[in-house]
């Protein structure tokens, strides 16, 4: 083995994988083990393999993935904390032939920006909305967010959250789901390789909906993990969200071409 | 410049929106300027020239919808006043930062907080002196008749292209809902599409393949390039208070006092003037069209040139005049006068406060 | 030339549209005109007043506190706006639910039975045109042709069927008015 150069390796006949060209060679900022990446990647590697990359706006929220624009080579704008569906919608009804999605997290699309995505949605706004639930503010250092489970520590619960105290967490995907404007609503996760692949195929579906003008929001929730705030390693945070998010925000179609599955 | 109508503020300044080309309207409803997105919604203007209408869920998700239509090389615009007007600051702030080109109108009602819906001057601080948070300035004009009120909607969108600056104009109840005669500007079409792609390279409206994507932000983690930035703003602002004053100058010639006042202040300021003057007092008025830039250099020479005092009338306990205080730098006497919270004063008070505080006082 | 004017009644009555119809007739004789309504809960049922100026000049303040002519439609409006009349002014009301009746001495007073008419002719709502008929005899600010061409400006085309019975309105008015107190 030791003989063996990386010249040697670097050969396009082992050419087994190519990043899409629609990642930027940015050096990705988020946490090791952390899913945003990953659902940055396939998100691109879609819009890429539909041919969409000259008709595509993106807009980035405020978050950890406050700067998606600096990984993802599209047009993009970002938006201020909440407002991306907002913003969204602005861009899709003066440039109604373009491809407009919002990448967005928990506190930004569920707290904060509850209204803007409720009202998106429930006009049809012919948008795709990209959901990262890890249950915490990750970037201003793991605050409970709306989706943050009863008992679990954040900063701002650091007992645990207490619904009687704190409220309850909120399943805004079945919320979304119950209005008209919505015609498909998935909840997904990027942890295994199988569930990538699962995950890539609903953003395909979500893109493909909006491409072929279908009527309404194309809402895709990935339920990931935030290890540094959940201060745990990537493989035990992965354990924690299938153990105790997924019972919470199960995994699989909720709305599948306007029908509620 | 033909069709002459009877119509009120707000309803010219919808029918200019259409008729300058806008390509999309996104609004709220709050009194006393429902009228515009009324109008607005009864002229089906996505028949007249594919113009986008849209009422939003709340000021904030309007103001947001112009950013990302802005953003994309659109020409829009939104209305409000004041309640609202304040909810959309974050907004303002995020499109002065990202350096996009949008028109918005303040129809100004009397405050603080939910306050009354009677005619104000009481935003004249927000308007001018930031309002949002950070370090910008835009575009204010000030319409003193129904007339501007269209007029300023075509200038409103030309100074935002050129500046790529947001451009209030700052109206109140009494322009809104007055109406007036009107000579409506010729229609002005609206850019294609490929236009628009050739005209503003930084507009996001997809990454053709060979070129640099287009990334719409106001955000750089890096604090020497957001200095940078904020002195590429600078020197915006400065350009712009150059080259862009307005002010209209009345009976100003041989006056021994002038009152400095803006939109419908201005109108009863001038009946004042009218007063004044059959008393046999010299007064002029100095009418401001632009708030931002305001027009400093012109009341500093005016001082300068013999005048004993100048007398800021606004519907607001005193905001303007911080300005005309700055313009005039203790070189000539300075008094405020204004009726607030919704009570417009009239042209018999204006020339009492004139009598006491610079004649007299 | 410059008339200042206050209309004053209840929401409903066509107190605005009175005022615009007024001011649109100004304009049909090249002449400035200003509309300056009461706005806000008075659009819901209460009272409602507009000024309007028609004028030679350029018209500075659309605000009035003073008024060359009030017409007052309701107790409320009389009871407000009647000390405002400019002296040597002009008061014209419809007596209709009037209990305290205009005091002053030093302005002119007229009257119009304008909601009886109106129900007399079989509508109610020509209400407002027997009460600018009654105003424009008094005080021919605007002629009669330009007030047609007001009426036709101001209404949508769907109500132009109606020009013909809002003329007969407005005749209605002028032939109608009653002079309670006239200054010489």
């Amino acid at each position: 083995m030791a003989d063996i150069t990386l010249d040697q390796i670097i050969k396009p006949e082992n050419l087994v994988y190519t990043k899409t060209k629609l990642m930027t060679d940015k050096v990705l900022s988020y946490c090791p083990g952390c899913g945003h990446g990953t659902a940055h990647r396939i998100t691109m590697e879609v819009i890429e393999e539909l041919g969409l990359e000259e008709q595509t706006i993106g807009i980035a929220p405020v978050g950890c993935s406050v700067l998606a624009y600096e990984f993802m080579n599209i047009d993009m704008q970002q938006a201020a904390h909440g407002r991306a569906p907002a913003v969204a919608t602005g861009i899709k009804r003066v440039w109604p032939d373009k491809i407009v999605f919002s990448y967005q997290g928990d506190g930004d699309l569920a707290a904060i920006g509850t209204n803007e995505t409720i009202h998106a949605c429930n006009r049809g706004e012919n948008i795709v909305i990209i959901f990262i639930n890890n249950g915490i503010y990750g970037m201003t250092g793991g605050q409970m967010a709306p989706t943050t489970l009863i008992g679990m520590k954040s900063s701002t619960s650091p007992f645990g959250r207490d619904a009687q105290r704190m409220g309850n967490p909120l399943k805004i995907t079945e919320l979304v789901a119950q209005l008209p404007g919505t015609y498909f609503v998935t909840r997904q996760a990027v942890h295994t390789p199988a569930n990538v692949r699962k995950t890539k195929r609903a953003i395909k579906k979500a893109f493909e909906n909006q491409r072929d003008g279908k009527p309404g929001v194309s809402f895709v929730e990935i339920v990931s993990n935030c290890n540094s705030g959940w201060k745990m390693t990537p493989r035990d945070a992965n354990t924690w969200m299938e153990e105790n998010m997924f019972p919470f925000y199960p995994l699989g179609d909720i709305k599948v071409d306007g029908k509620l599955v | 410049m033909s069709e002459l109508k009877l119509m009120k503020g707000n309803e010219a300044l919808a029918e200019a929106a259409i008729r300058a080309g806008a390509d999309a309207y996104f609004g709220y409803p709050i009194t006393p300027q429902s009228e515009v997105i009324e109008y607005l919604m009864a002229e089906k203007p996505h028949e007249r020239t594919g113009m986008v209408v849209l009422q939003a869920e709340s000021e904030i998700a309007a103001i947001n919808m112009v950013y990302g239509a802005a953003g994309a090389g659109k020409k829009v615009m939104t209305s409000s006043s004041s309640p609202g007007i304040s909810l959309k600051q974050e907004g303002i702030s995020y499109i002065a930062g990202a350096e996009l080109p949008c028109l918005y109108a303040n129809v100004v009602r009397g405050g603080p907080g939910l306050g009354t819906i009677q005619p104000s001057q009481a935003d004249y601080f927000q308007s001018t002196k930031g309002g949002g948070h950070g370090d910008y300035r835009q575009i204010v004009l000030a319409p003193a008749s129904v007339q501007e009120m269209a007029d300023f909607v075509k200038d409103g969108f030309e100074l935002a292209f050129k500046y790529r600056i947001p451009v209030l104009i700052l109206s109140d109840g009494v322009i809104g809902q007055m109406m007036e005669k009107v000579e409506l500007f010729d229609p002005i079409p609206r850019l294609t599409d490929a236009e628009i792609n050739e005209k503003y390279p930084w507009a996001t409206t997809g990454k053709k393949s060979g070129t640099e994507r287009r990334i719409i932000t106001s955000l750089d983690l890096d604090s020497h390039k957001m200095e940078e930035h904020n002195h590429k703003l600078q020197a915006k602002y400065k350009e712009i208070t150059e080259k862009e004053v307005r002010y209209e100058l009345i009976d100003c010639d041989d006056a021994e006092y002038v009152i400095v006042a803006y939109g419908s202040s201005a109108r009863i300021a001038q009946k004042a003037v009218r007063l004044a003057r059959a008393k046999g007092i010299k007064v002029g008025l100095f009418r401001l069209i632009t708030l931002f830039p305001f027009p400093s250099v012109k009341m500093h020479e005016m001082c300068g040139k013999g005048i004993k005092g100048f007398l800021a009338v606004e519907m607001s306990s005193g905001q303007m005049v911080e300005d005309v205080r700055l313009a005039v730098n203790g070189c000539s006497k300075v008094a405020h006068f204004g009726r607030y919270g919704g009570i417009v004063h009239t042209p018999e008070e204006v020339l009492e406060a004139l009598e006491q505080k610079i004649i007299g006082g | 030339m410059t008339e200042e004017l206050i209309i004053a009644g209840f929401g409903g009555q066509g107190v605005l549209s009175m005022g615009k119809i007024l001011a649109y007739s100004g304009i049909m004789q090249n002449q400035e005109v200003s509309w300056m309504p009461s706005y806000g809960p008075e659009m819901r049922g209460g009272t409602a007043n507009v000024t309007v100026i028609v004028s030679d000049e350029r018209i500075s303040s659309p605000i009035l506190t003073i008024f060359d002519s009030a017409i007052i439609l309701n107790q409320q409006s009389m009871d407000k706006f009647e000390a405002g009349v400019r002296p040597g002014g002009t008061l014209l009301y419809d007596p209709n639910g009037i209990t305290r009746h205009p005091k002053r001495k030093d302005i002119n007073i007229y009257q119009v039975e304008a909601a009886r008419l109106a129900s007399e002719m079989g509508n109610t709502k020509i209400f407002n045109m027997v009460v600018l008929g009654a105003y424009l005899k008094i005080k021919p600010v605007v002629k009669m042709e330009n007030v047609i061409l007001g009426l036709k400006k101001s209404l949508p085309e769907r109500y132009h069927k109606l020009i013909p019975l809002n003329e007969d309105a407005i005749n209605a008015g002028l032939k109608n008015v009653i002079a309670v107190q006239e200054l010489h």
